[in-house]
C-alpha cells in the first residue's frame, strides 16, 4: 500500500458527491448572501459618483452617522463593563441563583427587537411607569439620544458576557487565588492577571457589540420618533430614503454600514486566529492545535 | 467547606444585578404590566382577532420553511466548510458570519433590490410566473438570510469534533455512505442541530427589520407579527401594541426555555463522547 493511500476515504469524499455539495451549497450562498453585498455597492453607485458623495455629504446622514457613532460610544463601552462585572461575578463566585442570572443575561437575545422598543415605551412613554414623573421633571428620554441609547444596551446586553463567560469558567480560579494569596488587590488582579487572559473574547464581544448596537433598526425605530435630522441613526436614515423612492441615496448610506460589516467579519476572523470565540466546552484543546498547524 | 477568598463580589454582583434590571427586567416587567392591565376578555379580544391571528399565521409558517431550508442548506454548508477543502473556503467560512454582522434595515432593501420583479433575480423568475419580493416568499426569503449562520455554526464544532474512527468503524462493517451518514453522523449532530433549529426559529419570529421591506405589509396577507404591534403604536393603540407584543414576548420565553433544555442536552451529549 503507497502511503497516499493510508486513509480509506470518509463519508461523502467521493468525487460526485463532493462536487455537488460543493457547487449547490456555494451557489445558494451566492444567492443568499453574496449577491446582496455585491447589490448594495451597485446600486450605491448606480447614478454615479456625484449622487453617492453628495448623500454622503448630506447634513441629515452627517447628522445620522454623528448620532450612531454617539450611541455606539455610550452603549458600547457600558455594556463591555457590564460584560465584565457579569463574568466576574458568575465565574468567579457561586451565589444562589446564578443559573436564573445566566438566563436572564440571554433573553434579549431571543426577544423581537420590537418587544424591547415597546417595552421601553412602556417605561419612559407618556403611557409608561416614569413617563408622567419624567414629563414634568422635563427630562426627555424616549425620541432622543438616551432611549436611543437604552434600546441598543437591551438589544446588546448578553454579547460580551456571553464571550466572556464560558471562557473565564474554563480557565478556573486558581490564578486568582494565588494572586490574592500573594497579596495583590482585586483591581491588580483584575487588570494584571484576569484580563490578560480574556483580551481577545473580551475584544470580540465588543466588535460584536459594536456592529449591532451601529446597525439595530427594530428597537431604535421604536423608542427614536424617527425625527429628520434629530433622532434618525443610520439605519432609520436608509429607510427614510428608500421609502422616499431615493434608492441611490439609500444604498449610498446602506453601503456605510456595509463596509462596517466587512471591517466586522475581517476583524472576526483575526479575533479567531487568536482562539476568540470558540466554546471552549465544544472543542478540545489538543485539536484546536492540530487544525491550526495544518492549516 | 473552601472559603473563597477572591474579592469584588458585591461591587460586580451589584453593577450586574442593577444593569439587568435596569436594562432588561424593567422593561419587560413594564410591558407585561400594561398587558395585564387589559382584562382577560379584552385581552383575548385583541390577540384573537383575525388580523392578529392571519399575522401569526404567516410569521410562523413562514419561519418554519425558512427553517427547514436553513436545516438542509445550514448542515450542508457546515459539511462542506469541515469536510472538504476547496479553494476560497476561509472566504466562505467568514461571510456565513455576514447575516449576523449585515444591519437587518441593509439586508432589508438589498433582497428587496434583488428580489423585486425588475431586480437580478425578479427578472428571472418572473418568466416562471414566481414573485418573491411583496409576498409570503419575500419573507422566508428574509427570514432564511437572518438566520443562516444559526445552524451553521452550532453544527460547525461538533462536525470538527468528530472522532473518525466511529466512521472508519462502520466502514469496515461494511456499512454504505448514506447508511452511516443516516445512522452513525446525524445522530451525533441531531444534539447540535436541533439547538440551531431552535434560535433559528425563534430568530425568524422575531425578526422585523429585514423584512418589512420585502413583505409588502398588506393586513391578512404579508403582515408579520412585530409589524402589526408597531402598527398599532402608530395608531397609539398601546394596549394593542401590549398585547400583542406580549404574545411575542411569551413566544420568545418558549423558545428560549425549549433552546435552553436542547442546548444543555447537546453540552451533556458532547461532554460524554
Amino acid at each position: 500500500m503507497t502511503p497516499t493511500r493510508r486513509k480509506p476515504p470518509r463519508v461523502g469524499d467521493g468525487p460526485i458527491i463532493r462536487r455537488v455539495l460543493i457547487g449547490a451549497t456555494l451557489f445558494f450562498g451566492a444567492i443568499l448572501v453574496l449577491a446582496p453585498l455585491i447589490v448594495i455597492a451597485v446600486e450605491a453607485f448606480s447614478q454615479g459618483l456625484k449622487v453617492y458623495a453628495a448623500t454622503i455629504a448630506h447634513p441629515d446622514t452627517g447628522h445620522a452617522i454623528y448620532l450612531t457613532v454617539a450611541t455606539a460610544l455610550i452603549a458600547v463601552p457600558a455594556n463591555t463593563a457590564f460584560g465584565l462585572a457579569a463574568a466576574w461575578a458568575i465565574t468567579k463566585f457561586d451565589f444562589w441563583g446564578r443559573r436564573v442570572l445566566l438566563v436572564v443575561i440571554e433573553i434579549p437575545f431571543s426577544i423581537s427587537p420590537i418587544v424591547a422598543g415597546v417595552a421601553y415605551l412602556f417605561v419612559y412613554g407618556l403611557q409608561g411607569l416614569f413617563g408622567p414623573m419624567l414629563e414634568s421633571a422635563d427630562i426627555k428620554i424616549l425620541f432622543a439620544l438616551p432611549g436611543i441609547v437604552l434600546a441598543s444596551m437591551f438589544v446588546t446586553a448578553p454579547f460580551v458576557a456571553r464571550e466572556l463567560i464560558p471562557l473565564m469558567q474554563a480557565q478556573g480560579r486558581d490564578l486568582e487565588e494565588a494572586a490574592t494569596s500573594l497579596g495583590a488587590s482585586g483591581w491588580r488582579i483584575f487588570f494584571s492577571v484576569t484580563l490578560p487572559n480574556v483580551k481577545w473574547a473580551l475584544l470580540y464581544g465588543v466588535v460584536l457589540c459594536n456592529a449591532r448596537v451601529m446597525g439595530e433598526f427594530g428597537a431604535v425605530s421604536v423608542v427614536s420618533g424617527n425625527i429628520r435630522g434629530q433622532t434618525n441613526t443610520l439605519p432609520l436614515h436608509i429607510e427614510l430614503l428608500y421609502h422616499d423612492y431615493q434608492a441611490a441615496g439609500a444604498f449610498a448610506a446602506a453601503s456605510i454600514l456595509a463596509t462596517l460589516a466587512v471591517v466586522t467579519i475581517l476583524a472576526k476572523v483575526g479575533l479567531e486566529r487568536r482562539g476568540a470565540g470558540r466554546r471552549p466546552a465544544l472543542g478540545s484543546a489538543a485539536k484546536e492545535q492540530n487544525t491550526g498547524t495544518r492549516t | 467547606m473552601k472559603r473563597n477568598v477572591l474579592p469584588g463580589l458585591p461591587l460586580s454582583l451589584g453593577i450586574t444585578l442593577f444593569y439587568v434590571g435596569l436594562i432588561v427586567v424593567l422593561p419587560l416587567a413594564a410591558l407585561v404590566f400594561k398587558a395585564a392591565s387589559l382584562g382577560p376578555s379584552e385581552y383575548w379580544a385583541i390577540v384573537s382577532s383575525p388580523r392578529a391571528v392571519a399575522s401569526y399565521r404567516v410569521t410562523v409558517l413562514s419561519a418554519l420553511v425558512a427553517t427547514a431550508f436553513n436545516l438542509v442548506f445550514g448542515l450542508a454548508l457546515a459539511w462542506v466548510l469541515v469536510r472538504y477543502r476547496f479553494p476560497g473556503r476561509r472566504i466562505v467560512d467568514a461571510i456565513v458570519d455576514l447575516p449576523f454582522a449585515l444591519p437587518t434595515a441593509v439586508a432589508g432593501i438589498a433582497l428587496t433590490t434583488l428580489f423585486a420583479s425588475n431586480g437580478w433575480f425578479g427578472t428571472l423568475l418572473a418568466p416562471f410566473g414566481i414573485k418573491v419580493a411583496y409576498t409570503p416568499l419575500g419573507i422566508m426569503v428574509a427570514m432564511c438570510f437572518t438566520s443562516l449562520p444559526f445552524i451553521v455554526r452550532t453544527v460547525q464544532p461538533v462536525l470538527e469534533d468528530l472522532d473518525p474512527a466511529l466512521e472508519e468503524a462502520a466502514q469496515s462493517l461494511g456499512g454504505s455512505d448514506s447508511a452511516i451518514f443516516l445512522r452513525v453522523i446525524l445522530p451525533l449532530l441531531m444534539p447540535a442541530l436541533l439547538a440551531g433549529l431552535s434560535l433559528s426559529f425563534a430568530r425568524s419570529l422575531g425578526e422585523f427589520g429585514a423584512i418589512i421591506f420585502i413583505a409588502g405589509n398588506q393586513p391578512m396577507e404579508t403582515e408579520i407579527t412585530a409589524l402589526l404591534a408597531f402598527i398599532r403604536l402608530e395608531e397609539y393603540d398601546y394596549q394593542a401594541a401590549a398585547a400583542i407584543a406580549s404574545v411575542l414576548l411569551i413566544t420568545a420565553f418558549l423558545m428560549l426555555a425549549a433552546t435552553n433544555l436542547l442546548q444543555a442536552r447537546a453540552l451533556r451529549y458532547t461532554a460524554r463522547s
